[in-house]
């Protein structure tokens, strides 16, 4: 147990964020924190997708002497992290960002209508 | 020209979008024209290539700016995505001419270019999401799809903001999930592109990250379809948003969620996967009868007859999994005509609505009585769309539920039997409740009055061409498929449905 | 046996779609040309219907395939000498029952007539192609078609009374046609195959008990439009509809669909010997054993003559499945030849009763005393109808009666022969009373003087009076029912 806890402590990391965030989504009454709930929920997907990507000892993916002049020396793989996930999580970064933006705007448009961001406050005021 | 189709239907309404934004600065009036362009145009790419696919018997391979898989980006277009592609696109193309009178109605001008933009980027996204043949590239797209919709959704009316803000929780917590799995398959396999995971995935199947995985897949693009009890976002977001956006998104964005459950379970996971070693179609199956169940009575309880129809879809979506929970080609022939059955059914309610609200500005059913002596066409419209989901042959809606049937009572699974039959009659007494206001109107003072008059004549309806012609399309569409169901199931899902 | 392949079945079920949609452009504001074309459409239907009936004399049947569908299923049209019989009973009766109609709704000035018409064509395009179906997706098909465009004729007046009614209709109707869907599925799935052949196709294709359970599910799903007992409560609801309407399409093409389609499902997808063997034909036989009798005892209690009328209707329709579910040849030629002439004579019976409303508003027995005096010639034609249900010569429901009687005695089963003789007197019962009345009451006051329907609606049930007569003399005159039914037991029975 505790052998995994310490090798595989990131994943732990994420799995507290992850549900730190997945609460505030669903607990807390306003739409703000709701949105740093959400915020949280995805950074920590991205930060798990980042950690698997790492390797302990290994160098930047970059191959010395490509371009024609390489192709004779062996590669391992072993050797370089993995740029794929990192690749990967630049989309998601930017599709996180995104999402942040649009939800913004929406709190902005649902502020200057109802005058609050409390989620009862402004069911009540849908229902008159 | 024809193999670069899979790119160009995804890049030309994203091309589109932006032009608009830009026409739009310039002239408002440009917006519209250039978007029923791009969107002829996807028409004209989604039909060729389901032509090639139908005469070629071979998948159509694209790989995005060269890159070979599955390294690259790859696009594939098979048969069973050449189909949906096809009528993602004839239906946004038909939806887009319908929208313009009414988005007179219910957007302001200066607002305008920004929906066409967000219109195509919608479409871009379902485009791109049903082509693809990468999982995180689907992540992507869904994304795009997901964002466009939840701007455009808040243009809607009161109350929409917020149930737009609320979709935006919701569909963010799917696309992680989906993100998430995408995550565990790679980190188990170190690929992403669909045809090269599915040799990978069967030596793996016993391993638990991948049952994880495959989890958190189906628990993502479920929030996204709607399916019950993760549809909880649906019938707000769906209900508030202006009527040309419910008519596009309520039948496309659920149908191609369930395309990507189809081609997850059936064709990156091995079929074998989710049938035998797990019972996760038996899971779904049960899953999709309590929610038929659920959604008709909701259904039942509305009086706002959008709202009503998105439980109805909760309700289709439901009959989609019970075609894959039979997981045999019965039931899967069911599920796929059922996409686009449906995805013709629901635009065809969804714009009776807004017609509807159009001519009269009321969506509550109690005010549509004799509605039919005022929008005749409508009204009949409104008998196809209703009549084929309660599924009264020749009409398409009986054909993919009698495949459905099929594949249930092959699967042995008589509680799905019965949960179908019974739900037909719940949605025959939803519809005939409303058929039955629109036409037959119980009588009351008014009517005693209007019959003394002698002054029952028949008013043709005051909804423009532009928005009628369109409806009547997918309502002779609604027909078409069901009397030529046979072609397409033998020219086209024969072939996409896998071998088990 | 002979295959002819011919469009003309599907030409004939167009004209009648066709009318349909000619009737609802035509609309309200012209009212000629609509009707016109609702008598276009019916002349039109009913002779290409007849010139199929050489075909079928020479012992052909016709096949139209209209599309392929999956695997085995496809939509087709097939006419053989069992759907030629309810072909061309539905088809000519709809061509009287239109002049009819015309009279009724225009001298009572009923509202929606356009609508009336239209769903009157639709209802005949359903019915016709319940007849022609060649498999039981195709039938279904029409079953549904039929169901759901006689709806607006029942709630035609749109009053609550008549709103119930409809949604009762739809309640039975559509719950009955889910068991047909289940049981056409595991019909599939059992044999993969829909298509009707005499003498049954599923035998053999499951174990006893299985298909038990698909008979019981095909006959509580056909039964509910053939008012079995306990299926029957929307048929006496539904007479609130116009009289034309329960005239044509609850004495004959709606409930006569039922009929047709059990008995389908008894001699074409199951066959005789199989059921037999399952021994379920006499469960059904107890059954409407049961329904014929009550039937008979409640029509005892109607005042309303429509709903007296109405339970005759369950009660012959009952008979008709006895004479099939008899499984002897006598009782199935008896029941086929049954659902023509109880057609022609139940059609004179409610055409009668409409005739009545239209010149005296007046819908009891108990207010028609006397009336036959002002009404003879229409009076007269229900004595005549009246007497044929009872079983009296020279009317035609003798012959049908005579061939049920012998059908139970060649299946050695003399308990329903009482069944079909006490019914014959029950018949008596509440039919005599009211031919007494009518003729032989005094009423105060002064003799009525001769007041009559308009003649569009008293030379219809004339017409049919007539081959109500016609037919008891001449069994295959003219539509050749006789030898329609002849063949059809043929072809069953395997012998040829």
């Amino acid at each position: 147990m505790i052998d995994t806890l310490s090798t595989h402590y990131n994943y732990w990391v994420f799995a507290f964020l992850l549900v730190v965030g997945l609460y505030s989504m669903m607990a807390k009454n306003n739409l703000m924190k709701k949105l740093i709930g959400m915020n949280i929920f995805q950074w920590a997907i991205i930060l798990y997708f980042i950690s698997i990507g790492a390797k302990r000892g290994a160098q930047i993916p970059i191959v010395a002497g490509a371009h024609g002049q390489g192709e004779e020396l062996a590669i391992h793989a072993a050797e370089y992290i993995n740029p794929l996930p990192h690749v990967l999580m630049l989309t998601a970064i930017v599709v996180g960002v995104a999402t942040t933006g649009i939800s913004l705007a929406l709190l902005i448009a649902i502020y200057k209508k109802y005058d609050t961001i409390e989620e009862d406050e402004i069911i009540q005021r849908l229902q008159q | 020209m024809i193999e670069q189709f899979p790119a160009l239907i995804v890049v030309t309404p994203l091309i589109f979008a932006f032009l608009v934004t830009m026409a739009g600065l310039w002239n408002r009036k440009l917006c519209f024209p250039l978007v029923l362009i791009a969107l002829s145009a996807s028409v004209v790419f989604a039909g060729g290539m389901l032509a090639v696919v139908i005469s070629g018997d071979k998948p159509i391979h694209y790989y995005l700016g060269g890159w070979a898989p599955p390294w690259g980006i790859e696009y594939v277009i098979d048969h069973l995505n050449a189909l949906i592609l096809v009528s993602v696109a004839v239906i946004s193309l038909l939806v887009a001419v319908y929208a313009q009178k009414t988005l007179e109605q219910e957007i302001h001008e200066s607002k305008l270019p920004q929906f066409y933009t967000l219109f195509l980027l919608q479409i871009t996204g379902l485009f791109g999401i049903t082509a693809t043949g990468d999982m995180f590239n689907l992540y992507v797209l869904l994304e795009i799809a997901s964002f466009s919709a939840y701007a455009i959704i808040a243009m809607g009316e009161r109350g929409a903001d917020f149930a737009a803000f609320r979709y935006v929780l919701f569909g963010t917590i799917g696309a992680c999930a989906y993100l998430l799995g995408t995550g565990y398959l790679y980190i188990i396999t170190g690929s992403l592109n669909m045809a090269d995971l599915t040799p990978l995935l069967p030596h793996l199947f016993y391993s638990k990250a991948l049952l994880v995985g495959f989890a958190f897949l189906i628990v993502g693009i479920g929030i996204k379809m709607g399916i019950f009890p993760l549809h909880i976002w649906l019938p707000d977001a769906y209900t508030l948003a202006p009527s040309a956006v419910s008519a596009l998104l309520a039948p496309l964005f659920t149908k191609v969620g369930a395309y990507v459950i189809i081609r997850i379970m059936f064709t990156v996971f091995d079929p074998s996967f989710a049938i035998k070693l797990y019972p996760v179609t038996d899971v779904l199956g049960w899953l999709a009868a309590i929610g038929i169940l659920f959604a008709c009575v909701m259904a039942l309880a509305q009086s706002d007859f959008k709202r009503m129809l998105c439980y109805v879809i909760v309700a289709e979506m439901g009959y989609i999994l019970i075609g894959l929970a039979s997981a045999n080609r019965f039931g899967l022939t069911g599920a796929i005509l059922h996409i686009v059955n449906d995805m013709f059914m629901m635009a065809c309610l969804f714009t009776v609505a807004g017609a509807i609200f159009y001519q009269t500005g009321t969506r509550n059913i109690y005010q549509f009585r004799y509605l039919h002596r005022t929008m005749p066409i409508i009204s009949a419209l409104f008998i196809v769309g209703a009549l084929s989901v309660v599924g009264i042959p020749p009409l398409c809606g009986f054909f993919s539920k009698w495949y459905l049937i099929l594949g249930a009572i092959q699967a042995k699974q008589w509680g799905l039997v019965v949960v179908m039959l019974l739900s037909s009659l719940l949605m025959a007494i939803l519809f005939f409740r409303v058929i039955e206001i629109v036409y037959f109107a119980p009588p009351t003072d008014q009517r005693h009055a209007h019959h003394k008059h002698g002054k029952t004549g028949i008013v043709m309806d005051n909804v423009p061409l532009s928005m009628v012609i369109p409806m009547v399309l997918i309502g002779i569409g609604i027909i078409l498929l069901g009397i030529f169901s046979g072609v397409i199931i033998k020219h086209v899902i024969a072939f996409a449905i896998p071998s088990m | 046996m002979e295959i002819v392949h011919s469009a003309t079945p599907l030409v004939a079920l167009i004209a009648s779609l066709l009318g349909a949609v000619l009737i609802l452009l035509a609309g309200a504001k012209r009212p000629n040309l609509r009707e016109f074309w609702t008598m276009a459409a019916a002349v039109t239907q009913f002779s290409l219907i007849y010139s199929m009936l050489p075909h079928i004399m020479q012992g052909k049947i016709v096949v139209f395939t209209i599309i392929e569908l999956y695997q085995g299923i496809s939509l087709q049209l097939t006419v053989d000498s069992f759907g030629m019989l309810f072909a061309l009973l539905a088809s000519f009766l709809w061509i009287i029952v239109s002049v009819y109609s015309i009279g009724y709704m225009r001298t009572l000035n009923e509202h929606a007539q356009t609508r009336y018409f239209f769903c009157f064509a639709m209802a005949l395009f359903g019915a016709i192609g319940v007849a022609m179906a060649g498999n039981v997706l195709t039938l279904y098909m029409f079953y549904e078609i039929l169901t759901i465009a006689t709806f607006p004729l029942v709630i035609h007046k749109e009053t609550t009374e008549a709103l119930r009614a409809g949604r009762k209709y739809l309640a039975y109707l559509l719950t009955g046609a889910a068991f047909v869907l289940f049981s056409m599925g595991l019909t599939y799935y059992l044999t993969g195959s829909l298509d009707f052949i005499a003498g049954g196709f599923v035998a053999g294709s499951g174990s006893q008990d299985l298909l038990r359970l698909l008979f019981v599910a095909f006959i509580i799903g056909f039964g509910s439009k053939a008012a079995i007992m306990p299926l029957h409560e929307w048929l006496p609801s539904a007479m609130v509809a116009p009289t034309p309407v329960s005239a044509l399409l609850h004495a004959v093409a709606v409930v006569k669909a039922g009929v047709f389609c059990c008995l389908r499902v008894i001699l074409y997808i199951f066959g005789p010997e199989l059921l037999m063997n399952l021994g379920l034909w006499i469960l059904l036989a107890c059954f409407v054993s049961i329904t014929i009798i009550v039937a008979n005892l409640i029509a005892l209690t109607q005042d309303n003559l429509k709903k007296r009328l109405a339970f005759s209707t369950i009660n012959n329709l009952s008979i008709i499945i006895l004479g099939a579910a008899l499984l002897s040849p006598d009782g199935i030629r008896g029941a086929m030849l049954h659902i023509s002439f109880h057609g022609f004579m139940k059609i004179t019976l409610f055409m009668c009763a409409g005739a009545i409303y239209v010149a005296t508003r007046k819908e009891n027995i108990s207010e028609m005393g006397g009336i036959g005096r002002q009404m003879p010639f229409t009076m007269a034609a229900f004595a005549i109808g009246a007497a044929g249900l009872t079983g009296i010569p020279p009317v035609c429901g003798f012959i049908s009666k005579w061939y049920l009687c012998l059908g139970t005695l060649e299946a050695g089963q003399i308990i329903f022969l009482f069944v079909i003789i006490a019914s014959a007197l029950l018949d008596a019962a509440y039919f005599f009373p009211v031919i007494y009345n009518a003729f032989f009451k005094k009423t105060a006051g002064k003799t009525p003087r001769i007041k009559e329907a308009p003649v569009l609606l008293v030379a219809p049930l004339i017409v049919t009076t007539a081959f109500s007569i016609l037919f008891c003399m001449f069994p295959d005159a003219f539509l050749h029912f006789f030898s329609l039914a002849t063949r059809s037991v043929q072809t069953i029975m395997g012998v040829l």
